[in-house]
């Protein structure tokens, strides 16, 4: 997961996929407004503003379990998610109106070019209704599906989600994602329609398209404008009406989810819980169902939205919880925790991150190698679903090769590390984890499984060791304006995507379902998607396991000797045209020499694309007289230094950045 | 073939260089003679035609004795005069010195290598001897101002609105009298007035210049003493004037004889005013011109400048120069290319144009005595030649370049110099100090070693051994790239050749010269560092 290691709670949340911690929502650490709002709206005597009044804590045993509800907000980037949340938390009186809570994040481009949604905050809403004080539980969730795991944590400490959908742009791709994820949880869904004062805004059209697509009745939605308030009242009485309360028990021991978690460089782990069962309170023992660890706890609280210790927190909360944990990684998302020698059943569903997208990460210079490291630990203190392995390259050196959820997640990675940490890195072209199946019993022993997967193409077993290769494939799912389809459907072709599903969702809007190769999209098919579709269409896709696929091992030759950097694993039916697109590429990006270079792409001994450099004929500077000297030495000893950098690959030199350009964009047409 | 007089052996001009170019030097008999010897100073004749009232003046004496550039006219008809207005008392003048250079002698004479043991010989006792240096150096002027910006060009060029010329004349006088003090050099070997567009200064500036050379130091007659002139703003007249100032040589900016290539040049002038001018010129300054053509232009096709190539040949003069053109950042064809309304120069067609270009001239009788650089009848540039055998050389104008050692002020490091570039700012420097010099950057002795390897490639005859140890005496050729695995693909794949001659490309390798330099540079920065201690100590 990400989160920052700023201590504010508040925007750290806000701002966990975006890294930068420049854009601040309040106050940093908790102001005493949303104290105070807190503090009334709990009933408990109010102070005077100050640091002494943070620590009053509040009695939570005051929430009875049927006046809690605890759900998300799911919606498509760019549909007035975090708005909404800020119009919620303003009403609530968590958040000061007076303040400008425009959404004003930071947004990485990433965002922008990927179409992921920015993550609410979790936050504890106390709201009086008809007489009754609730507890409204917002839990945040990751908005995209290279997060779907965390997603599914985070909704299963939920038993309803505002389905927010944009009234011009209505429903897309990760719209549908996010439903099926929560309808599949059996949650209760609210449609919200967002962005009703817009002037293109169409509302009777995506209330269609909701009932056609999630068979959800026109009259359940409620048509809002989180800009300007419409409506939104509407929406806190939908929660308290149309979402059950928890089904929980305080008499029994205590049982929670931890749906997410970060770090904090002075108080180690914070962890976010959801209480399914029992209590907790600062001095319990308490144990990790995953790694069987006791902590003491230290502290506990609700967000609200910034940290707020409570006495207790019961059965159907949600709130943090300090306990000592040095690591995120003893924190883990889908974990339960229970009280010492009091075990119980955990929680369905838990897994440990899996990656599904590697790529090798190499420091610009190898100077910068150590700073690289401690900004790789950095980030990854925070983040226990990267996997790091050490890895070297005899072009790029000493790197790690790393293993992201999805590219997304890798992209953010970088981002950060760029933006946070000012490091400078090659990223090679993803690729997807290919698995094997072993032949014999010998090698088995050999490998200790009979499944083995393949990270690092260098390590790509033999045919002759295996009876089949598989590799990864998604669901997944394009929404686009009909006049498109076509290409979309050349496009998805091109992939080797096979059609599952194709529905009108409305007049001239048209939802695709394709089975992918994951290493078809891992590149750059969103890109092509969108240009293709003048950004139109819409894609997500979540994980679909892994099917047969005919794979081979090609390597890329110069003067016949292999490139070990551009081993690549590729399907045999896009052999051809990747290996030309790598030739080609290398042809534009090695330099000339004063030989012929042969580039050339084999499987095995077979050549499948070749293209040839030509040998330099004239290169010398045409004007070199007394006033050109100085430029002209200049010049020649900084060639002469960068070519003692060059890899040397046969009598051939080959500048680092050939292999950037071929690794960091190679496209597989 | 080779007129050789008394002590003006070939050899002599050999041994001229043969001198390291700190190193004290007995010259004395030199001085004198060049010192005895009257000067005519020939910018103060005016009205005269000058090429061929010193040709004829000059004739004699020049048959008679030791041309300065005997090889250069191996190839000229036999009995063809000399044109350069030789004085043989100021040749015999040539005795090693520093800052003088080697002229470049013929491929695979059978002097060579006795002249090269003459030359150590002469090498031997001049380093025995121990006396006062005599310095001698190029010139270079820069005159700043052009017409028109040409669409090619990056270098420190500026259109003014109106150019006060007294005042950039006694400026550029003031500069050239205060660094040829500073540099202690008794000797101008070649003027160079380059620009901008030099010929649209007066002639009497030019004159005055001139003068001021041969005052402060001393100017030889013989001297080489070129303009750059720029076809437009070149009539007959003004030529003729230049050459009374004292102007001996011209270096036409013709570029194309394609009237849309000039157009997309930038040029003011079209192809029958060049060929105008050169014809003026010829007339005026008889085997004394030299004509620039460009090649690798956008959209330039193999054929159609061949045929450029050729109708020059018909009407050129002893000298020429090829220049495929380079894009330089801050040019406008530079931003056209970069925008995509111009189409970017094809590389390979510019290596034909090149290859064939070369070709062309050779079987023409043009000797290629650097990469761009042409001439029949021993025509060479003297003043250019001056860069590529790393001679010293002193920059005057705004944002001119030198390379010497301030002996006057007696520092015996040579230095590379750049004046001020902005004309104003660099008037208001010399008004204030005497000179416009911006910046001082001493040459370490490896520095100047790499100077002397990469200019020296250049060059047809590349870096002979003699020349070689005038600057290290002690690390020779051999030493530095005998041993290299490098260094020896190169000389078996046939681009380079290392013999008892020296180090120097062939004529494949010449093309490819600056990557062969990749190779070459590193390979002497290692055996600079790896000299022996004894060595290291001694430097």
């Amino acid at each position: 997961m990400w989160t920052p290691a700023g201590r504010g709670r508040w925007h750290g949340r806000a701002l966990r996929l975006w890294a930068a911690a420049t854009a601040r929502r309040g106050p940093p650490e908790s102001g005493p407004a949303p104290t105070r709002a807190a503090a009334a709206a709990a009933g408990t005597p109010r102070s005077p503003d100050g640091p002494a009044d943070r620590k009053e804590k509040i009695d939570m045993s005051r929430f009875s379990v049927e006046n809690t509800r605890n759900f998300s907000i799911i919606a498509h980037v760019d549909h007035g998610k975090s708005t909404l949340a800020d119009r919620l938390l303003e009403l609530t009186g968590a958040i000061d109106k007076t303040k400008n809570n425009k959404q004003v994040l930071d947004k990485l481009q990433v965002e922008r070019e990927r179409g992921i949604t920015v993550k609410a905050q979790t936050a504890s809403l106390f709201y009086n209704c008809e007489g009754k004080q609730y507890l409204l539980n917002l839990i945040d969730t990751p908005g995209h599906v290279d997060f779907s795991y965390e997603v599914s944590r985070s909704l299963s400490a939920c038993q309803g989600v505002l389905l927010v959908v944009d009234a011009n742009e209505g429903i897309q791709a990760q719209t549908v994602a996010n439903f099926f994820l929560a309808f599949e949880a059996q949650l209760s869904v609210i449609p919200v329609i967002n962005k009703i004062d817009l002037k293109n805004a169409d509302p009777e059209r995506v209330e269609k398209q909701i009932e056609k697509v999630f068979d959800i009745p026109r009259n359940e939605c409620i048509k809002i404008s989180a800009k300007l308030g419409t409506n939104v009242e509407r929406v806190l009485q939908a929660v308290i009406e149309r979402i059950p309360p928890p089904k929980v028990h305080r008499k029994n021991s205590l049982k929670a989810l931890v749906f997410d978690s970060t770090f904090d460089q002075y108080r180690g782990v914070i962890a976010n819980v959801a209480l399914f069962d029992g209590m907790v309170s600062k001095g319990d023992k308490i144990v990790s169902a995953h790694t069987k660890k006791t902590y003491e706890v230290n502290e506990v609280g609700v967000l609200n939205p910034n940290e707020q210790p409570t006495h207790k927190l019961y059965a159907g909360q949600v709130g943090y919880l300090i306990a000592g944990m040095k690591d995120v990684t003893e924190a883990q998302i889908g974990d339960t925790l229970y009280l010492h020698k009091q075990p119980v059943e955990p929680l369905p569903g838990f897994k440990s991150a899996k990656p599904m997208v590697f790529a090798g990460m190499y420091p610009i210079d190898q100077s910068e190698y150590n700073n690289l490291k401690s900004a790789v630990e950095k980030l990854t203190i925070n983040d226990s679903s990267v996997t790091v392995h050490r890895d070297s390259s005899l072009a790029l050196g000493a790197g790690w090769r790393l293993g992201f959820l999805g590219l997304l997640h890798m992209e953010v990675f970088n981002q950060r590390l760029e933006q946070e940490y000012n490091a400078s890195v090659i990223l090679t072209t993803p690729t997807v984890p290919y698995k094997a199946v072993l032949s014999s019993a010998k090698l088995i022993k050999e490998y200790r499984e009979k499944e083995i997967t393949i990270i690092n193409p260098a390590q790509f077993p033999d045919k002759s060791k295996v009876t089949e290769y598989l590799e990864p494939v998604v669901l997944g799912t394009i929404i686009t304006p009909d006049e498109y389809i076509g290409k979309v459907m050349m496009l998805c072709q091109a992939r080797r995507a096979v059609q599952k599903n194709m529905m009108y969702i409305d007049q001239n809007r048209v939802m695709l379902k394709y089975l992918f190769p994951l290493n078809e999209i891992v590149v750059d098919f969103y890109d092509s998607l969108k240009s293709l579709s003048s950004g139109y269409a819409s894609f997500d896709y979540e994980d679909a396991g892994y099917q047969t696929a005919e794979l081979v091992k090609m390597d890329i030759l110069l003067n016949g000797n292999i490139v070990e950097e551009l081993v690549t694993i590729v399907h045999k039916d896009k052999a051809h045209s990747v290996g030309k697109v790598i030739c080609e590429r290398l042809k534009d990006s090695l330099p000339r020499q004063l030989f012929e270079i042969a580039i050339q792409a084999a499987i095995g001994s077979k050549i499948i694309a070749r293209e040839t450099v030509k040998a330099y004929r004239k290169n010398v500077l045409a004007k070199c007289y007394g006033g050109d000297i100085t430029r002209k030495m200049k010049l020649l000893k900084r060639q002469a230094e960068g070519k003692k950098k060059l890899r040397k690959i046969g009598n051939i030199e080959v500048p680092k950045d050939a292999f950037i350009k071929v690794l960091r964009t190679q496209s597989d047409k | 073939e080779f007129l050789d007089g008394p002590g003006k052996s070939p050899s002599d001009r050999v041994q001229k260089g043969a001198v390291p170019p700190t190193s004290p030097v007995p010259c004395k008999g030199g001085q004198a003679a060049a010192a005895s010897a009257p000067v005519p100073s020939r910018w103060r004749r005016s009205g005269e035609a000058p090429g061929p009232a010193r040709r004829s003046g000059s004739r004699g004496g020049a048959r008679a004795h030791a041309a300065p550039l005997p090889s250069f006219r191996r190839r000229g008809p036999a009995g063809r005069a000399p044109r350069a207005p030789v004085r043989p008392g100021r040749v015999s003048a040539a005795s090693p010195s520093p800052g003088a250079v080697a002229l470049p002698g013929a491929r695979a004479r059978g002097w060579a290598a006795a002249a090269a043991a003459r030359a150590a010989q002469r090498r031997r006792r001049a380093e025995g001897a121990r006396g006062p240096p005599s310095p001698r150096a190029a010139l270079y002027v820069h005159w700043p101002y052009c017409e028109k910006r040409c669409s090619y060009c990056n270098f420190n060029k500026y259109i003014p609105r109106g150019v006060e010329e007294a005042a950039v004349r006694s400026c550029l006088v003031t500069e050239a009298q205060t660094l040829l003090r500073l540099s202690g050099v008794r000797r101008v070997e070649s003027v160079f007035f380059g620009g901008g567009t030099p010929s649209l200064a007066s002639p009497s500036t030019v004159a005055a210049v001139l003068e001021a050379v041969d005052q402060a130091a001393h100017l030889p007659a013989d001297s080489e003493v070129t303009l750059e002139a720029n076809p437009t703003s070149a009539p007959s007249s003004r030529l003729a004037a230049f050459g009374a100032a004292g102007v001996n040589r011209l270096s036409i900016g013709l570029q194309s004889l394609d009237d849309t290539e000039l157009q997309l040049l930038g040029r003011t002038h079209s192809s029958r005013d060049a060929l105008q001018t050169l014809a003026e010129a010829r007339r005026l300054f008889p085997g004394r011109v030299s004509v620039d053509l460009m090649l690798g232009l956008p959209a330039q096709q193999v054929g159609p400048w061949l045929r450029q190539l050729r109708t020059l040949l018909g009407c050129c003069d002893d000298h020429i120069s090829l220049y495929q053109l380079t894009l330089e950042r801050g040019t406008e064809l530079f931003t056209q290319v970069q925008r995509g309304t111009l189409s970017a120069p094809d590389p390979e067609l510019a290596a034909e144009m090149y290859q064939e270009g070369r070709a062309l001239l050779r079987d023409a009788g043009f000797r290629q005595y650097e990469v761009s650089n042409f001439a029949r009848n021993g025509a060479l540039s003297t003043h250019n030649w001056t860069y590529w055998q790393c001679g010293q050389y002193l920059g005057v104008g705004p944002g001119a370049h030198g390379r010497f050692a301030p002996q006057g002020a007696g520092d015996h490091t040579r230095e590379a110099r750049i004046q001020t570039l902005e004309p104003d700012n660099w008037m208001k420097e010399v008004m204030l100090f005497g000179h416009g010099t911006r910046r001082r950057i001493p040459l370490s002795k490896l520095e100047l070693l790499e100077e002397v390897l990469a200019m020296g490639l250049r060059t047809d005859v590349g870096i002979t051994h003699q020349h070689w140890q005038q600057f290290e005496p002690q690390l020779s050729l051999w030493d530095v790239f005998g041993a290299s695995q490098e260094v020896k693909a190169l000389l078996a794949q046939g681009i380079l050749l290392l013999d008892h001659r020296g180090l120097r490309c062939s004529w494949e390798g010449l093309a490819v010269l600056d990557s062969l330099l990749l190779t070459l540079l590193p390979r002497l920065q290692d055996a600079w560092q790896q000299r022996a201690p004894s060595l290291v100590q001694g430097e």
